[in-house]
């Protein structure tokens, strides 16, 4: 079966100031899978999120959601386009004067006319299947990180969009919970059947929810490949990540469960 | 020598970059108010931010200000044998000009200022980027409301600060001056026409919303703010920044309505 993409970078090239973060990017997201973006700190990981977000727009080139260029798009085909789009940020971004429950719920109230009772009958279900039944009224700032993250992806999904991003989604989290944010996402996905965006440093666990592993270096998307091609390949730059990140733990941890 | 105008160019081209951001900031705010759908709650919880709570603060300012005034007018209107005038003067001075200044720089301080940080801290928490990404406008969402509530707020504040500044005149031209209490009332009533409280009304509606637009979009773009606009250092920086930008520009724009409404 044919792969469908949905989400192109094309050329894409980003500065800030003297500093050009992206040089050139090219990248293809595919319809149904996760496409894990790695890369050293600072590389501009985030940045290439954003600029499929829309938050921020390149200076040269193009990104093409499903076929419309966003860095082009107007206020109003912005917004119907990102109408498809969960984000999970790197701090889970919860408006932090609102419970859990107005949380998950806003964007329920905001962009449908459903009324309360089937507002709260989702809402519920969401925050049963992050396991964080019991919260909702608390406020971010009376919860634990994993927690808050785990209220972000109930808040993503909400909407049952058709792209997740994740900046990030296990930074700051102990293991326990990382693994836990992981066991999270993959039951969502293998229910919703959603397209995932993930950036982050959590190698080579990462890798085990990845269809493809996105390697930046330099400013440019170095490759994008299989995990299984990724950690096999010869090619310098991969090999030299794949040691540096890795080492001699990868090898004993590819063949362990989450 | 070639720096200098280096830095010169670079702060021009900031300034108008700002400018043209504000202007932006104030017509999607303003499109954005107007468009459907319509929600009351919102609007109701920022009219009891921005108004509600203000009102303590009005009152306590106004009566003083009345008192002040009582006790200023007396004094140069005495010295012309025209102390029946008392309430005229107070009532005039109230409502044109210090009435809607005084409310309007309370409300900066007060509001304003709890506006300004409120916006800041969701742009530097990334609050307004998750807004953004899950399509619903901040405009819409964050800005709109407290817009309204300005509108409907400032001239209503005003008209509290005018009564109970008239009232605090009152107690001291007739209270402690001994004034007759019928010539403080009817001379007011002889003149004080529509046209004074209309200026009175038009300049609060200006600053109800001058206030709203300078401290919204300070907290909007505090990310773009020149000299580290992030984190809680910046968040500080620029509602300071707007207090102060509000405050001054409330007065320049007294005086230019003044100037077109006389």
């Amino acid at each position: 079966m044919s792969e469908k993409a949905v989400v192109q970078l094309i050329d894409v090239k980003k500065s800030y100031g003297p500093q050009q973060v992206l040089k050139g990017v090219n990248l293809s997201i595919m319809e149904g899978k996760t496409t894990v973006i790695v890369g050293g700190s600072g590389q501009g990981k985030s940045q290439i999120i954003k600029h499929i977000l829309g938050l921020v727009r390149p200076d040269s080139g193009k990104v093409l959601v499903y076929g419309k260029d966003i860095s082009r798009a107007g206020k109003r085909e912005l917004r119907a386009i990102r109408a498809g789009f969960g984000v999970l940020f790197q701090n889970a971004a919860l408006f932090d004067s609102m419970t859990v429950y107005d949380n998950v719920a806003l964007p329920l109230r905001e962009r449908t006319r459903l009324p309360e009772a089937e507002i709260k009958k989702i809402v519920d279900r969401n925050l049963a299947l992050m396991d964080i039944t019991g919260s909702d009224d608390k406020y971010p700032a009376q919860i634990s990180g994993g927690m808050r993250k785990r209220v972000g992806l109930a808040r993503a999904l909400v909407l049952e969009p058709r792209i997740i991003f994740f900046d990030e989604p296990t930074t700051g989290l102990d293991v326990a919970k990382s693994n836990e944010i992981y066991r999270v996402f993959f039951r969502t996905q293998t229910q919703l059947k959603y397209t995932a965006v993930i950036v982050s440093h959590d190698v080579p666990k990462i890798f085990k929810l990845a269809d493809y592993v996105a390697l930046l270096h330099n400013g440019l998307i170095h490759s994008c490949i299989t995990p299984e091609e990724f950690q096999l390949s010869d090619d310098p730059v991969i090999r030299e990540f794949v040691e540096t990140t890795m080492g001699q733990l990868y090898s004993s941890e590819m063949e362990g469960e989450l | 020598m070639i720096r200098f105008f280096e830095k010169l160019g670079a702060d021009v081209l900031y300034q108008v970059n700002q400018i043209g951001r504000m202007g932006i900031f104030l017509f999607y705010s303003v499109v954005s108010m107007l468009m459907p759908p319509y929600k009351v709650f919102p609007v109701v919880k920022q009219i009891y931010h921005i108004g509600a709570r203000s009102v303590f603060v009005i009152l306590f300012t106004g009566v003083f200000t009345g008192m002040v005034l009582g006790l200023q007018g007396y004094n140069t209107l005495s010295k012309f044998g025209a102390e029946g005038l008392l309430g005229t003067a107070v009532a005039l001075s109230l409502i044109r000009e210090l009435g809607p200044v005084m409310a309007a720089l309370m409300v900066t301080g007060r509001a304003g200022s709890a506006i300004c940080a409120e916006i800041g801290i969701m742009r530097i928490s990334e609050q307004i980027d998750a807004l953004e990404c899950m399509a619903i406008d901040p405009h819409k969402y964050v800005v709109a409301p407290k817009f309204i509530a300005g509108i409907v707020s400032l001239p209503l504040l005003t008209a509290l600060f005018n009564v109970i500044g008239i009232l605090g005149g009152y107690a001291v031209g007739v209270g402690l001056l001994g004034i007759n209490e019928g010539a403080y009332f009817s001379s007011m009533y002889n003149d004080v026409e529509f046209g004074d409280i209309y200026m009175g009304f038009v300049k609060s509606l200006c600053f109800g919303v001058l206030i709203i637009w300078i401290c919204s979009s300070k907290g909007y773009y505090v990310h773009l703010t020149k000299g580290g606009g992030f984190g809680a250092e910046g968040v500080s920086s620029v509602t300071t920044n707007a207090v102060v930008m509000s405050s001054v520009c409330i007065l320049l724009f007294d005086y230019f309505l003044t100037s077109v409404l006389l």
